[in-house]
């Protein structure tokens, strides 16, 4: 626990001194502030933000862990010649990545809505957004170590890091239309649902929508969808598989870290 | 002596005056009490004679069905309550010039055939209900052939919870010159339920949680619609099939549902839809077979869709409307186009204006790829938001394929009217 709390801090300050976080942190702050003081209802400038965090935070998240990756490889080579526990390396090398990125973003929002003077009657859609960043942020980074510490050539490291962020974000959504289209004529709303949990970008972006305005919308399309987004049942299904989605990625990238031979 | 001649003068004066105003019909008063002499208004209404006036104090009067037959204008004092026991119906006026006011009515019982009422004007030509509360009626207030009926200040609910055992708040048939304003309508079929109803002016009603529509009719010309209410109605609200119909000012709000709409417009021809307001809708207004109608003005906010515009549809206009926030704005089902589009505020608009001159600069298409793709099929729905959809929506909407070509506002406002 003493050597995580370590690692985190000197992760924390590493990361203060590459300036990164800082101009990261500095663009979400800026599009809040514009966001919502430009936008009069707070809802809407919630929806925009959450769809802009959904393309960016995943990007940013997958390309930043794995560049954390590869630039942290001999550092980890060196720490590991001491007699300390691989799996506490692992959760400080985490979190050390995550905390900054977690950090920089919910603050940068906080003060951005606080800026532009947003009451506090509007804050349920900002803590949305803001839980959904943090989500996306933990699995994207997750998803980034498994593929560094899988993949030892960094430039086919970072093209796979690319690749599958183009494939949860766009290609995946193409795929899924393009299925609804040819199977039409059947009952598909069960699989169109199921297939959408299982994409964590989908999946943040249903969780937003269910506690929108726009849950309501879902009604038109049948019984299935209105009973799924109509209910608790829609919130606890998504909120269980994000955590879901966290903790598989994060346990594979762990099993590889423990296996690895640097 | 000369006092009792005065006794006499004033005595034979009063007489003289009673005489002469019963001769010019002027009305006397009959009171109706239960603790009184005339203890029932079935009783009051045989002792009256025309234009009489009947005073119904506080108390619960089961008397079954009452016909009115004369003139008589009768008003409740501490909200005397008629009650038709669940199974008769309440006032039959079947004469002209009767007015109420003031009274309850509770529980006229549904009956398929005859559909009760709590009062019903039947083949008159002027009359008024007022003032009074209708709780848990069948049908509220029944017009059937009635002209120059004026039904105002009304409270009117029903706790019906199928549709077809329930009847409406305000149902007219076959009627002229209606003024029905300032009611509110809770829990009955239809609000308000117009059939075969000419010049009629509903004005400053609420409709609201009404098992279908909050307001309902159907070959009814030239009515006029001002500053009504329509919230949370189980469908919204639905007119068919008439001409010159002017809406304005009205608000529909809160219907969700699939069949749930804002307004439906079916055969509706040379009307104006002016200043409403449409938000929170499924779909705020769905124009069917529409003709030569003015859309302007109106403000359609955070509905699913804010129009969706059937092809069968011809030579509409819709100018000065603000569309703010909805998932959709127009949506259709052709790739013809025979409806005008100009000088609307889109908040979803994103061009430039360089010249100045208010008016964007690059025509805004309001039919997305999308919503045609949700209309063909639609569990797409879940890909809401998503990314894809936009790069297929912007690819779209500068070579469109196959949304409608013509259906854009070459003229878009820059800012909200």
């Amino acid at each position: 626990m003493k050597l995580i709390s370590k690692l985190i801090k000197f992760e924390l300050q590493n990361s203060i001194r590459s300036k990164w976080i800082i101009v990261y942190s500095l663009i979400f702050f800026v599009l809040t502030f514009l966001l919502f003081s430009f936008e009069t209802d707070s809802a809407k400038a919630s929806l925009t933000l959450t769809n802009l965090i959904l393309i960016v935070i995943p990007l940013v998240s997958i390309i930043f862990g794995v560049m954390f990756v590869y630039n942290s490889i001999e550092y980890v080579q060196l720490v590991l010649c001491q007699p300390i526990d691989r799996k506490s390396l692992f959760i400080g090398l985490y979190l050390g990545n995550t905390f900054p990125l977690i950090f920089g973003f919910v603050l940068s929002i906080i003060l951005g809505t606080l800026f532009s003077g947003i009451l506090l009657s509007s804050l349920k859609p900002i803590l949305i957004t803001l839980l959904i960043g943090i989500f996306l942020t933990l699995i994207f980074t997750a998803i980034s170590f498994w593929i560094g510490f899988r993949i030892i050539d960094k430039a086919k490291g970072l093209g796979t890091a690319i690749i599958l962020w183009f494939s949860f974000a766009v290609l995946y959504d193409g795929i899924l239309l393009l299925i609804i289209y040819s199977f039409r004529e059947y009952p598909i709303e069960n699989f169109a649902l199921a297939a959408c949990l299982i994409n964590p970008i989908d999946l943040a972006r249903v969780f937003f929508i269910l506690d929108f305005n726009i849950a309501a919308l879902m009604g038109y399309t049948g019984a299935v969808f209105n009973k799924f987004f109509g209910s608790s049942l829609g919130i606890i299904v998504s909120f269980s598989m994000l955590v879901v989605w966290f903790i598989i990625p994060f346990l594979f990238g762990m099993r590889r870290f423990l296996k690895k031979d640097f | 002596m000369k006092n009792n001649f005065h006794h006499i003068l004033t005595k034979t004066v009063t007489f003289l005056v009673f005489i002469g105003l019963s001769e010019f019909n002027f009305g006397s008063t009959i009171i109706i009490d239960a603790k009184e002499k005339i203890k029932s208004i079935s009783e009051g209404i045989f002792l009256a004679k025309s234009y009489d006036t009947l005073i119904i104090k506080r108390g619960i009067y089961k008397e079954g069905n009452i016909k009115i037959d004369k003139p008589l204008t009768i008003k409740g004092i501490d909200n005397p309550i008629l009650d038709g026991d669940s199974q008769f119906e309440i006032l039959t006026i079947s004469s002209e010039e009767v007015h109420i006011s003031g009274l309850t009515f509770h529980n006229a019982g549904v009956n398929y055939l005859k559909e009760n009422a709590a009062v019903r004007f039947e083949n008159v030509n002027s009359g008024s209900v007022a003032h009074s509360t209708f709780i848990n009626n069948f049908f509220g207030i029944y017009l059937a052939k009635a002209n120059n009926i004026k039904v105002i200040n009304n409270f009117i609910r029903a706790n019906g919870s199928k549709e077809a055992s329930s009847g409406n708040g305000i149902h007219m048939w076959n009627c002229r010159d209606i003024e029905v304003s300032n009611n509110y309508i809770q829990g009955h079929r239809d609000g308000i339920y117009l059939e075969f109803v000419k010049q009629a002016k509903i004005n400053n009603n609420h409709g609201e949680n009404n098992l279908r529509y909050g307001l309902h009719f159907m070959f009814s010309d030239s009515c006029t619609y001002i500053s009504n209410n329509f919230i949370s109605n189980s469908a919204g609200v639905a007119v068919m099939y008439s001409h010159n119909v002017v809406m304005t000012q009205n608000r529909f709000a809160d219907n969700w549902g699939a069949a749930a709409y804002g307004l439906l417009l079916k055969d509706i021809t040379n009307s104006q839809i002016t200043k409403n307001q449409f938000i929170r809708n499924t779909s705020g207004i769905y124009i069917e077979g529409c003709n030569r109608s003015r859309f302007e003005n109106n403000l359609f906010e955070k509905n699913g869709w804010a129009i969706k515009l059937m092809a069968n549809s011809f030579d509409n206009l819709f100018t000065s409307n603000s569309f703010i926030a909805s998932s959709f704005d127009v949506a259709t089902n052709s790739r013809q186009n025979f409806n005008t589009f100009s000088k609307n505020f889109w908040s979803m608009y994103e061009g430039y204006d360089l010249d100045k001159d208010g008016f964007g600069d690059v025509p805004y298409r309001p039919v997305k790829l999308f919503s045609l793709m949700i209309e063909q099929n639609k569990p797409t729905l879940v890909l809401l938001n998503s990314l894809f959809i936009k790069l297929l929506n912007i690819a779209e909407s500068v070579f469109p394929v196959l949304t409608p070509e013509t259906l854009l506002d070459a003229f878009p406002l820059m800012r909200e009217t």
